[in-house]
């Protein structure tokens, strides 16, 4: 990863996320699941900024120190970005969401198998075509146009 | 400016729409050029091949084209538009990234003016599109179930997509509230189709399918047509069309893959772009002899812009459903599809039904919906929802009005300095009115079929994508654009073949009815070879 400012965040940004990742995911005992501010989940997280570092980078200034609270005083800035910062709510949730979601651990836990759809694909119950029988019984539907 | 042989027939487009007439007009063994601004997609590049395949979606596969900003995308300013833009740059353009959901418009669809005393009638009806409707299926490779009670009779060529159990909860819902549903016609192979590998459930189909079981133009259509002698170019914008002192099209413009301006000389200039390309060239294609825009004479190039407002209802059922295990979309109904003098508002609605959404899906959504919270119940909740939802949504027609249009905005402009496109858009009041009567009805059926924690979407953000209405057709020259078989009035051989041609929006996905259309126009252009341009 580069250093370049406009593709990387900085240290205090770095934290200031890694802070917000733990209090959106914490991790679990009851479900064996890392928090989202795992290193793994957390190293996947500032690799995919992508489209979203501008975004991100905008929710981090109105989070700015946030690592840096006491517990109440963090869950109170939550909070008020949740109720103000728009779009930029969704922006960071997703780039923690996307990668928290597809981690090997995480993914096990929800009783899932870890690989991407393709090529093995899934497979999908035909189900029963007689379920169809009282509308093929109906008159036609459509309207006639002259 | 680098100057290239002349072509008899230039194509600008290779999506639904200019895949399908390149295609038809092959045989009359014309030298048919055409010119693609985005690149061919391999299988291996599609999202499902890895890991990473839900987060693409909003990265290199997102619908939009101002998020995806691929070099081949174009801006779009959407800014004064509830809804957004969505389609895809390359060839099979965007089929590439459509659901394949492929209802048709239904004969009422083409007699709003006569049947329900708003808009206009279509200059074509459902029986002369019926044979190419066919043709088209045949093409593209549908699954359905003929008999459905809401369609004039149709064979579509292969079996339907299985119901699986998500399927299952919606037909006995229905069944119970007595209101009529069918499995959908899809553009998915269920089984080998013309060298296509049939569907193997790898998830949604919009961001494209590893498997090639999905008919996208560009393993349907242009296979044949290229074998059949057709010339497809890919990395080239157009930049305009250009006219003689006749006042006839005398080629266009345009950039290749290596910024190069070159003119590409023409006997006849077939536009395929879909509702914000096709006006977007036309107007970026004015001159002196055509101040106002080329094929503009009737001031109705870019008004009229149709985006088929698509309501969401989503609830969440108390055990496991099929979630992206599966093509998104599975059942419809037409229960509300025709005028009902007893609502408040005309004209109608088709109800897709949808299988649920993915594990990443999943969390953004309900996240940014206030239903999954940040902290210790994350966990819990989650698994609540995950793979248990169930969603309709609520394909709602919108009539044309002139006020909804695309121009070109004055500051904006994509990679080669080329104007791009703005769109203005708003709801109408008819439209809201249907809206809630949508929202009312899917809420009814997901209570029917367990579910709770309903949640509504009134706009769905760059979606559905169906861009309809800005270069019309009709007898009127004065009142349209192009006539009954797609030739633009104003210069005569100029033709268009995509969904800005559309009368009105109907309320079913569009590309069955935009190839259909396309066919149509092929046809009639092979049939009048030797007078087309009087």
């Amino acid at each position: 990863m580069s250093d370049n400012p406009a593709t990387t965040l900085s240290p205090a940004e770095i934290s200031d996320l890694r802070c917000v990742a733990a209090m959106m995911i914490p991790s679990s005992t009851v479900y064996d699941v890392p928090g989202a501010d795992d290193d793994t989940i957390f190293a996947d997280i500032l690799a995919s900024l992508g489209r979203d570092l501008a975004d991100v980078r905008r929710a981090l200034a109105m989070l700015a120190g946030i690592a840096s609270l006491g517990s109440a005083q963090r869950d109170a800035a939550a909070v008020e970005f949740r109720a103000t910062g728009g779009p930029l709510v969704a922006a960071i949730s997703r780039v923690i969401l996307q990668c928290y979601y597809r981690d090997d651990r995480v993914v096990r836990s929800l009783g899932l198998e870890p690989r991407p759809p393709f090529p093995k694909g899934h497979t999908l119950e035909q189900g029963d075509w007689s379920l169809l029988d009282p509308v093929r019984a109906r008159p036609k539907l459509w309207r006639d146009a002259p | 400016m680098t100057r290239n042989d002349i072509v008899d027939v230039l194509i600008i487009g290779s999506g639904a729409s200019g895949a399908a007439v390149a295609w038809s007009l092959a045989e009359t063994r014309m030298k048919i050029l055409c010119l693609e601004q985005g690149d061919w997609t391999k299988q291996s590049d599609f999202p499902s091949n890895g890991r990473d395949w839900e987060a693409r979606r909003f990265a290199d596969f997102d619908v939009s084209p101002n998020r995806r900003a691929r070099p081949t995308d174009y801006p779009v300013n959407d800014d004064n538009s509830l809804m957004k833009v969505a389609n895809f740059n390359g060839v099979g353009g965007g089929t590439v990234m459509f659901t394949a959901h492929f209802p048709r418009m239904h004969p009422s669809d083409f007699r709003v003016r006569s049947l329900d005393g708003v808009a206009d009638d279509w200059p074509v009806d459902y029986p002369t599109l019926e044979p190419f409707f066919a043709e088209n299926d045949r093409m593209m490779g549908v699954a359905g179930l003929p008999g459905d009670p809401a369609y004039p009779p149709h064979q579509p060529p292969m079996p339907p997509l299985p119901l699986g159990k998500t399927g299952t909860r919606y037909a006995k819902a229905m069944n119970r509230l007595g209101w009529h549903w069918w499995p959908s016609d899809s553009a998915i192979a269920t089984t080998e189709y013309d060298g296509r590998a049939p569907c193997i459930n790898l998830g949604h189909c919009t961001p494209g399918c590893a498997q090639g079981a999905k008919a996208s133009t560009d393993i349907t259509y242009w296979p044949h047509a290229i074998r059949a002698g057709v010339e497809l170019r890919t990395r080239c914008r157009v930049r305009e069309i250009t006219t003689n002192e006749h006042g006839m099209a005398s080629g266009v413009i345009y950039y290749d893959a290596d910024g190069t301006e070159r003119f590409q000389p023409a006997e006849m200039v077939i536009l395929a772009c879909n509702g914000i390309g096709t006006p977007r060239l036309l107007l970026n294609s004015a001159s002196s002899r055509f101040p106002n825009g080329l094929a503009n004479s009737s001031g109705q190039v870019g008004k009229n812009l149709m985006l088929h407002p698509w309501p969401q209802v989503r609830g969440f059922v108390d055990e496991p459903v099929d979630g992206d295990r599966a093509p998104m979309l599975t059942l419809w109904s037409k229960e509300f599809y025709e005028t009902d003098p007893a609502r408040d508002f005309v004209r109608g609605y088709t109800l897709q039904f949808a299988r649920g959404t993915g594990v990443v899906n999943e969390a953004i959504t309900s996240m940014a919906a206030e239903q999954l919270p940040w902290g210790e119940d994350h966990h819990r909740i989650y698994r609540d929802l995950v793979y248990r939802r169930l969603q309709i949504g609520i394909a709602c027609e919108d009539l044309p009005e002139a006020h909804n249009r695309v121009t070109l905005d004055p500051v904006l402009k994509d990679s080669h300095g080329i104007p791009a496109p703005r769109i203005d858009y708003t709801i109408s009041e008819n439209t809201r009115r249907m809206m809630e009567h949508g929202i009312a009805r899917a809420s009814e059926i997901l209570t029917e079929a367990g579910a709770t924690n309903l949640y509504t979407s009134r706009t769905i953000l760059n979606s559905p994508g169906h861009l309809l209405g800005t270069a019309r057709m009709g007898h009127d020259p004065d009142r349209s654009v192009v006539n009954a078989w797609g030739r633009c009035h104003d210069v005569k051989n100029l033709f268009i073949v995509d969904g800005s041609i559309w009368v009105t929006s109907g309320g079913v996905n569009p590309t069955s009815t935009i190839q259909a259309l396309a066919l149509y126009i092929a046809d009639s252009i092979k049939q009048r070879l030797a007078t087309l341009f009087d």
